[in-house]
């Protein structure tokens, strides 16, 4: 094997090789069939890079590292959107979400300013971050309830109604929050509700649609 | 944009709606909300022990993991958006295991030689009972062309910043790269 090319060949395969060099290596690889099959298997070691799967650790790591995070910062109890609720608990949930949807504008627009920069202060001298939008999330929430309306067929009518009003209640939450926003679009924690709001309505529309199609 | 199907509960934009949420996570994270720091976790631990593993031993794994999870929630305040949270947060991770590399080091006063160790790894395939998936084949190359292998190949880290995390020309990038392809290829599937 000519070792002066076969060093080269990483760098040929990632595009690093001046025209020149480039050239050159080519006319050589072409008439050396080592080189040639050297460089295949290379590339072949890149792809097989590429597809390395990531495991989980066999062991759920969370609760020891909740253990080490601030004291005094530990996250709430308060979880109410596993994967493992039922329709009743659901729609319960949806409801305590709604009213606390309303509850925190309401807060948002009836505290003093310096009230709300100190609730959603990480630390001394670090205010929360606005979040950045892209403004998508609007057009999947529209499009999960387009699939919504598609599959609600497949639920009772009660459970339909009641999720079609807790929706309704989160949206006017939303829009709360975004008209509040507009008159103070720096507003640290009206940006936290906001944003808290809308990821749970997408969690809520995803498993109201999954249990949907469960039931198909 | 990919269609719908009619049935399904999600699979338009899942990407965007992701980025979404967890743009929403990590500011909820930055707040103090533990929950939305969870569900970082979760998204993300894989990806991390993974990249843990592949560059560190892996008795080590679940402890370096838990490390670099309690430095990002240390650090959060730090994050400001102008990046994905999986991106910064790797690249976090990328700087407390070379960290911890150089104590390793320290601590075992010794530095594998890398052509005498992928020469080790390159013999093992001879010998049957001793054979090796790639995963594991990668786990004994030698630390340098180890760790520019799983930055450039794996992460997808360019050889300039590969170099500066490592403290070495891109040179020796490019060349601890080559090597350790040379030596992986004989441990592809066949």
């Amino acid at each position: 094997m000519n070792d002066q090319w076969t060093d080269r060949l990483s760098e040929y395969l990632d595009g690093e090789l001046a025209g020149g060099e480039r050239t050159a290596l080519e006319a050589h690889v072409a008439t050396c069939a080592e080189c040639r099959a050297t460089l295949e298997e290379l590339r072949r070691v890149v792809a097989r890079a590429r597809t390395l799967e990531d495991r989980t650790p066999r062991a759920d790591l969370w609760p020891a590292i909740n253990a080490r995070l601030t004291p005094g910062r530990r996250p709430g109890v308060i979880q109410p959107w596993r994967l493992s609720l039922s329709v009743p608990q659901l729609l319960a949930a949806s409801i305590l979400l709604a009213l606390l949807s309303g509850g925190g504008v309401w807060l948002g627009l009836h505290r003093p300013q310096l009230a709300r920069d100190a609730q959603y202060t990480l630390r001394p001298g670090s205010p929360a971050r606005p979040v950045v939008w892209t403004g998508r999330t609007d057009a999947a929430i529209a499009e999960l309830q387009a699939v919504l309306s598609r599959n609600e067929t497949r639920l009772d009518t009660a459970t339909v109604r009641v999720v079609r009003e807790n929706l309704a209640m989160i949206d006017v939450a939303i829009a709360q929050a975004r008209a509040a926003l507009a008159a103070d679009p720096g507003d640290a924690y009206l940006n936290l509700h906001l944003a808290d709001t809308m990821r749970r309505k997408l969690e809520l529309l995803r498993r109201v649609n999954a249990i949907a199609v469960a039931r198909s | 944009m990919p269609r719908q199907t009619l049935e399904g509960p999600l699979t338009r934009d899942e990407p965007t709606v992701a980025a979404d949420a967890e743009a929403a996570d990590s500011a909820l994270a930055a707040s103090g909300d533990g929950s939305a720091f969870e569900r970082l976790y979760r998204t993300h631990v894989a990806r991390i022990h993974s990249l843990v593993r592949r560059m560190l031993d892996t008795d080590e794994a679940d402890d370096l993991t838990q490390d670099i999870f309690v430095r990002a929630w240390q650090k959060l305040s730090t994050f400001r958006g102008e990046s994905a949270f999986g991106t910064w947060l790797h690249r976090l991770a990328v700087n407390v295991i070379l960290a911890r590399r150089k104590t390793v080091r320290i601590e075992r006063g010794r530095y594998h030689d890398a052509e005498g160790a992928l020469d080790e790894v390159s013999g093992r395939r001879e010998t049957p009972e001793m054979s090796m998936d790639f995963e594991e084949a990668l786990t004994r190359l030698p630390d340098g062309a180890r760790q520019v292998f799983v930055l450039h190949d794996v992460a997808g880290y360019r050889h300039e910043e590969i170099a500066r995390m490592l403290g070495v020309v891109p040179g020796t990038s490019k060349s601890q790269l080559h090597h350790a392809r040379m030596a992986l290829r004989r441990y592809l599937d066949r």
